[in-house]
């Protein structure tokens, strides 16, 4: 009797089977995984509109073989909400960063969100601006040191960094808010759990739904990419601490 | 009888967006235009369309860009200081060959400056605005009723081409009421979604993306060739130009919109004290009908160009005409009109009595 073999991990058909341009150690790679797998898992592929941000992962729609578009710096949200607007039945999911999403597309964000439609953005927060060399943030932490902040943030000069998540989860719009980090194999399993419900938040129609990940930058962090996993765990989660901050009720 | 109503421009210019098959808006208040999102907020849902109040101009044609991602008819309008803010998405959406209509209201400025009628956008509307190589096709009604014509004009353009259509009028005619009359009335349904949308693959081989990124330089040179092509195409065919009056016309006034309206009560006083004055209005202040005026090279003795801002249709006059003929310009700011008889007068400054 011939052996029978089972699959047990392959490449997602939501992926377009090209090589990233993201550096070593990078998590953008991570969460795209968990994108296409989830897209593929739940059925999405011919309904999926993915909007993509400014930033490093810019060309974001090169690697998934679902309908993208590539807004304007900041307005991903506002993109997307035409998007969804016009066709209902899709499934729209906003990918931005931490420079888009919490300095110039705050309001897109906050309004997105407290409309309330069912729309899913999937936010990288880094800590600082990844592709155009590393400078501060609104999610640099209080000392870091940045190309625009040499000598390390300070709450006087720079203020304080932003928790994207539990600001939105003061609204009354959104379905489903966490924050999750890709440092781990565990907390990645975590991660992908958490985006699956922010994912069916919309397919249900319940509303807006965010999952922030903590990420790496290792090349703008100065740091190998090991030390830069050691670094979310042991910097940035206490700032950012993980967690469901708005579930509603259905969501699951 | 008549299928005439009276309406109020903005509402107007709404209601034939709608009839032009129009069924997605996003906007954001300002003065002098709210009646037509306060309109579209009412009727779209009626007729199975989406209003959107979005939180910022910038969020507005952000949304507008979505929207026209999805290959549908869809629109914003706004007025001088709304536009300015619109000019980052109008450019993406140039950069991204997908259509929209935009409407501007334009108000006295610059800066906040006051919500009296303007021409004071021209530049902005018609040069540039946003960054980068790329044209907007621009009309530019005179009357409610030509609006609302133009509308159906506009859309179909803006299909056609993949391009911004902006519709400029100002606060007199959105504020205004006349008689209208909605002459086409597109049928949705007979709108076929584009195979470049981004609706989802459902069964299509491939993904369609829209993006206005292209990182190659030499990419993206052809992609700009591209756009270069299609807006010489335009410029080829899509001018057009009103000629009041110019048979046997001495002189000509250029004007478009409301100043152009007003103009044509200068001639006709002119004419009656025995001046062979004319008109001619462009309709589209892009493409400018720089041929149709040109025309004129060696029949007429000079034009007068009037508008509600300083020298800025003038430019495209002069360039159009150089020094083929003596080019005398009037205009007033700041959101002050002048009447028919201060413009004979101006006239007759620069021309003497023109006999």
């Amino acid at each position: 009797m011939a052996e029978q073999m089972n699959v047990i991990y392959e490449r997602p058909r939501s992926w377009a089977n090209k090589v990233t341009h993201y550096c070593p150690g990078c998590t953008h790679g991570i969460a795209h995984r968990l994108i296409a797998e989830l897209v593929d898992e739940m059925g999405l592929l011919d309904k999926t509109i993915g909007v993509w941000p400014v930033g490093c992962s810019v060309l974001g729609y090169e690697y998934f073989s679902f309908d993208s578009v590539e807004a304007a710096h900041g307005r991903a949200p506002a993109m997307a909400t035409g998007i969804k607007v016009t066709n209902p039945d899709n499934f729209v999911f906003a990918y931005q960063g931490d420079g888009d999403i919490a300095s110039i597309g705050m309001a897109e964000i906050v309004h997105a969100a407290a409309r309330g439609w069912p729309i899913t953005v999937i936010f990288i927060n880094n800590g600082n601006y990844g592709m155009t060399g590393g400078q501060m943030a609104p999610t640099t932490l209080l000392g870091q040191k940045t190309t625009t902040s040499p000598l390390g943030r300070t709450s006087q000069t720079n203020g304080f960094p932003i928790r994207v998540a539990e600001m939105l989860a003061q609204l009354d719009g959104p379905a489903y808010i966490a924050r999750v980090s890709l440092d781990s194999p565990a907390n990645i399993r975590k991660a992908k759990s958490a985006m699956r419900k922010a994912f069916n938040a919309q397919v249900r129609g319940i509303g807006f739904s965010l999952v922030e990940c903590l990420s790496t930058c290792p090349t703008n962090w100065r740091l190998t990419p090991v030390e830069s996993m050691e670094r979310v765990r042991k910097e940035v989660m206490p700032y950012f601490p993980l967690g469901e901050f708005k579930v509603a009720p259905g969501v699951l | 009888m008549s299928d005439k109503v009276l309406m109020k421009g903005a509402e107007a210019l709404a209601e034939g967006a709608i009839q032009a098959g129009c069924r997605y808006y996003f906007g954001y208040p300002i003065t002098p235009q709210n009646e037509t999102p306060e309109y579209m907020s009412r009727r779209l849902p009626e007729v199975g369309g989406r209003f959107v109040q979005a939180e910022s101009e910038v969020a507005s044609i952000n949304m507008v860009y979505g929207a026209a991602c999805a290959g549908v008819r869809v629109m914003t309008s706004s007025s001088s200081p709304g536009i300015s803010l619109m000019q980052e998405g109008i450019s993406y959406i140039s950069g991204s060959n997908v259509p929209c209509v935009i409407m501007n209201a334009m108000r006295g400025g610059p800066g906040l400056g006051n919500i009296a009628p303007a021409q004071a956008d021209y530049f902005q509307a018609v040069k540039g605005g946003g960054n980068g190589d790329y044209r907007r096709i621009v009309l530019a009604p005179s009357s409610i009723q030509e609006g609302v014509d133009l509308l159906v004009d506009a859309f179909e353009l803006a299909d056609k081409y993949r391009m911004v259509v902006m519709i400029i009028v100002d606060g007199l005619i959105a504020q205004m009421m006349e008689p209208v009359e909605f002459k086409t009335r597109i049928d949705v349904s007979t709108l076929k979604t584009p195979e470049w949308a981004t609706v989802g693959r459902h069964g299509r081989d491939h993904a369609n993306v829209i993006t206005s990124l292209t990182l190659d330089a030499a990419g993206l040179e052809q992609w700009n060739l591209k756009l270069q092509a299609k807006y010489a195409q335009v410029e080829r065919t899509e001018s057009r130009i009103e000629e009041y009056q110019m048979d046997d016309a001495d002189y000509a006034i250029i004007a478009y919109g409301t100043m152009a309206r007003i103009a044509k009560t200068t001639v006709r006083i002119a004419r009656a004290k025995g001046v062979k004055l004319g008109l001619l209005r462009p309709i589209t202040v892009w493409p400018f009908p720089a041929k149709q005026i040109q025309a004129y090279v060696g029949k007429l003795k000079g034009t007068l160009t009037v508008e509600l801002a300083y020298r800025q249709l003038f430019e495209d006059v002069r360039l159009a005409l150089c020094d083929k003929m003596p080019l005398g310009w009037y205009g007033r700011g700041g959101g002050v009109v002048p009447g028919p008889q201060e413009i004979l007068g101006a006239f007759e400054e620069q021309f003497g009595k023109g006999r």
